[in-house]
């Protein structure tokens, strides 16, 4: 048996697990980074928009600073998130990224004087203030008061991977690819490491380490039509999951406005950041007729919806993929194009021969909402440790931290990434470097024969089905009745249809009987983890008898703060269970810093109001009324919150110092 | 209208001792639109579980699917079925790299070794105290540097490359690309005789050739052909 001694093991090598990495080996811990793909394929990577951070250089970003980005976040969230990581995060995000500037991040920088851009499809001349030369511009992105996302033309993700991943690199952290984490070794609900496969060999080796910390990314691909990368299954929730850990929030699924028909892949927000605009089949600029003060901008769970209400009153354009709307961004210009939204007018040319820069009608892009991106995840306590597993610890994507709620902002979440990886990295090291390995080798060596009987037991099934059907239509099931439009009726069908594809997976035959390099051992093994995610996801959409964010019944269209200001808790008590149990952790709203209210986006009068929302911000308006001092000492008197390692400190902005 | 097309891929898995190199032919039925990452999930879907290949981002950002198509390297994920007349495509695994199984070669190896012998990350001798406003760079200055931080380590100009081919050591366009890239940086504190250190010798810049087959296959556009010359330039003066 292979067993493989580490201090910090972490799953997952794009933006977070590498951030994580870094904060671990610079506080002198063993850290081994395990990733499927070589770290700079992650699908951090495809992140084109940008990052949020209020840095504040920009003319249009002025007087923002982190009580702005923290009231767009909570507003973003349809007041889903935790609050104090909202705080944790606003406060630390400058800091990330200036610390990404200086490993190399080539921010696309402001230039003194006049510049041109479009606004609400008009051009218009801003002028950059000259002591703002050279510092890190900002876009438009939507739900956001100010401009406030960082970029690198539309390719941001992929510059931060590299930087992140050079970083890691130089500090002689040590990165193994292709290996996958198929289960925790747990004893005692403390997590001590993970069994792993390696995809070059098909071997299995025990990597027991003092600590464990999950940054797998979102589970997009249970859905049929996804921006996910390949290899966002969701494994890493799944073997959370079958350890006995807590999932909160899995209901809570993204859809992107725009993506591309009908690959899927995904046009970024900057488009409508930088003033491209949504089109119906008549060319008619549909957005501000619903949404009067955001338009094409409100958020993203709001311009989805709007979307295909906007379809479903038969403006939609028919294709062979059935109908799509058109994203227009002829309107700024060959020129900004060319130099800020190259990868955009990159994938419409060669997917769809469209080159976007073409005036008129000709450069529009066909583009339909997409699952996009996991709100839910590894339910983690603040410092990003499981709420029931010791030990364990997950960052990023793959983790219910909580800062997106039911909504979460585009340009949040790469932020999230890098800034998650700082706040929860030094945490994991903390844990690290005051725990010791106390398991014992039979424990390891047990769970390691136990998955290696389960891959022996998995090519010996002889019952006729097929993994790949099964795949098939869990896939198309999660698109049909668990997209953006939900009701009792299809999540009840759902959760039925795929606990039998769950008990299905039972009675496959692989055809290949060979142990390694064999890629339909590897469905085999990995749809039924997908497939208790996707339970996670459906069961908890049906439970759900509200609509908040991104989660949205037809059959319950209020958000119901009287009943609802909670999150999900799924997890899985028996592993012959063929559905996950399901239970809820309510939110406080005496302790928020910000109680719930109307949006100022979306759907009007659609609250079922909380009597304590009201007694709150009267409490909340006595305080203030009584306060002397800074905006910090205020803060602080209404919800106090934590960060490690000097991240709490003020950040400077131009013209107002460290105010 | 939809058409037949036969798909010819390259299948040897050399960790089985039984396995002997052979090419599978697989006949699809073409939809609008396809590309190679549809038409090869589909064939590992329906006809062969067994094909093995790499597909990450099917977006052409990740670079994780070059292979050989039709004798060009080139990005599997953005190649359309419908360029192919005839309709024949036969996929080879890329060249250089350590074969896996069939389309599916071991790119990560050999860019994270490329990667730590060309000292690829920012050396800035110093400490950023990053609660301050970040260090000033001219706009068109960081624009030069992003444009050669874009490339995506597919390994296109590695397998075209015959220096690389010869010199199992030579760190490719990739590498000198990515010298180039930290040569400009303002943040980057190294001298050009640092970089000398580094890429002064036949596996680096004096190793290539100027056949520059790895800008004709860049799938990113990338300028390699005048940054190796403006590094070898560099370099000399060093």
């Amino acid at each position: 048996m292979k067993i493989k001694y580490t201090e910090a093991l972490i799953i997952g090598g794009g933006l977070a697990g590498l951030r994580s990495a870094i904060a671990t080996t610079k506080r002198g811990l063993d850290t081994i980074v395990l990733s499927l793909v070589p770290v700079k394929r992650s699908h951090s990577a495809a992140a084109q928009g940008g990052m949020q951070a209020s840095l504040a250089n920009s003319v249009m970003g002025e007087g923002d600073n982190e009580d702005v980005h923290f009231a767009d976040t909570v507003k973003g969230s349809d007041w889903g998130c935790d609050q104090e990581v909202v705080r944790m995060f606003v406060q630390t995000a400058p800091k990330a990224i200036r610390e990404l500037a200086s490993w190399g991040v080539p921010w696309t920088r402001i230039k003194g004087g006049n510049r041109e851009v479009v606004i609400n499809t008009k051009r218009t001349t801003i002028t950059e203030k000259d002591e703002a030369h050279g510092l890190i511009n900002a876009r438009d992105f939507g739900g956001t008061k100010k401009w406030r996302t960082c970029y690198t033309a539309d390719a941001t993700g992929h510059t931060m991977l590299y930087a992140v991943a050079n970083e890691a690199m130089r500090l002689g952290v040590v990165i193994e690819d292709k290996k996958e984490a198929i289960s925790l070794i747990t004893e005692n609900n403390q997590c001590y490491g993970a069994i792993v496969r390696d995809l070059k060999t098909g071997e299995l080796t025990a990597y027991v380490a003092k600590g464990t910390l999950i940054a797998t990314g979102g589970y997009g691909r249970i859905y049929k039509q996804s921006t996910n990368a390949t290899i966002c299954k969701g494994t890493g929730h799944a073997i959370a999951l079958e350890a006995g850990a807590y999932l909160a929030n899995m209901e809570a699924v993204q859809f992107h406005p725009t993506p591309i028909v009908p690959s899927g892949i995904l046009l970024t927000e900057g488009c409508r950041g930088d003033g491209g605009v949504l089109r119906d089949k008549d060319g008619y600029r549909f957005m501000p007729d619903y949404e009067p003060e955001k338009k094409d901008l409100a958020s993203r769970d709001v311009v989805s919806r709007r979307m295909l209400e906007h379809i479903r009153k038969g403006k939609g354009v028919k294709s062979p993929y059935g109908e799509h709307l058109w994203l227009d961004i002829s309107i700024l210009g060959r020129e900004h194009i060319e130099k800020n939204l190259r990868d955009v007018q990159d994938i419409s040319k060669t997917f769809n021969g469209i080159d976007p820069a073409d005036e008129g009608e000709k450069g529009w892009m066909p583009v339909l909402p997409m699952q996009h991106y996991s709100m839910g995840g590894i339910r983690v306590t603040p410092k990003g440790e499981s709420v029931n597993i010791k030990g364990l610890f997950a960052c990023g994507e793959a983790a219910c931290w909580d800062l997106h709620g039911f909504n979460r902002l585009g340009g949040n979440s790469v932020s999230e990434t890098v800034v998650a990886g700082m706040i929860i990295g030094e945490y994991f090291a903390d844990f690290c470097s005051r725990n010791d390995i106390i398991i014992g080798t039979t424990v390891v060596e047990d769970e390691l024969k136990r998955q290696d009987d389960y891959i022996n037991y998995l090519l010996s099934l002889n019952g006729g089905e097929k993994i790949y059907d099964i795949k098939d239509r869990m896939r198309t099931i999660m698109q049909e009745k668990v997209g953006i439009f939900r009701n009792g009726k299809d999540l009840d069908d759902a959760v039925k249809e795929l606990s039998e594809l769950l008990e299905k997976t039972k009675h496959i035959t692989v055809s290949n009987k060979c142990r390694l390099l064999n890629p339909e051992l590897e469905e085999a093994y990995k749809v039924p983890m997908m497939l208790k995610v996707a339970l996670c996801v459906a069961k908890g959409a049906r439970e759900r008898k509200e609509s908040r964010g991104a989660h949205y019944r037809e059959d319950y269209l209020k958000r119901d703060d009287k009943n609802w200001l909670n999150k999900t808790i799924t997890y899985w008590k028996n592993p012959d269970d063929l559905e996950p149990s399901i239970k809820y952790e309510p939110l406080d709203i005496m302790k928020m810093e910000m109680p719930p209210a109307f949006r100022g986006y979306g759907r009007k009068g659609q609250i079922i109001e909380n009597p304590l929302s009201k007694k709150r911000q009267q409490e909340i308006d006595r305080i203030k009324a009584e306060h002397k001092g800074d905006r910090f000492e205020l803060q602080e008197k209404l919800m106090p919150y934590n960060l490690p390692n000097g991240y709490k400190d003020r950040n400077e902005r131009l013209g107002v110092g460290y105010e | 209208m939809s058409r037949e097309i036969t798909i010819t891929a390259f299948k040897y898995n050399p960790s089985d001792k039984n396995s002997k190199p052979t090419f599978a032919e697989y006949k699809l039925t073409e939809t609008p639109g396809m590309t190679l990452y549809i038409a090869l999930t589909k064939i590992k879907a329906t006809i062969d579980h067994d094909l093995s290949s790499d597909f990450v981002c099917r977006a052409g950002i990740c670079g994780a699917c070059g292979m050989i198509i039709n004798g060009k390297p080139r990005l599997a994920c953005k190649t359309l079925t419908s360029e192919f007349k005839d309709g024949k495509i036969e996929l080879l695994p890329l060249p250089t790299f350590k074969l896996i199984k069939d389309l599916s070669v071991d790119t990560g190896s050999w860019m994270k070794n490329m990667s730590i012998r060309v000292q690829s990350w920012i050396e800035a001798h110093e400490q950023t105290d990053i609660t301050k406003i970040e260090k000033r760079v001219e706009p068109e200055v960081a624009q030069e540097v992003f444009e050669l931080d874009r490339c995506i380590e597919c390994g296109l100009c590695v397998a075209a490359c015959s220096t690389a081919i010869m010199r199992k050591d030579f760190v490719g366009a990739v590498g000198l690309n990515r010298v180039a890239r930290f040569q400009i940086d303002p943040h980057d504190k190294r001298t050009d005789s640092d970089f000398y250190e580094i890429i002064g010798d036949d596996e680096g810049i004096f190793g290539c050739m100027s056949l520059l087959a790895c800008e004709d296959h860049c799938p990113k556009n990338l300028p390699l052909q005048s940054k190796i010359a403006y590094m070898r330039r560099k370099m000399v003066k060093a």
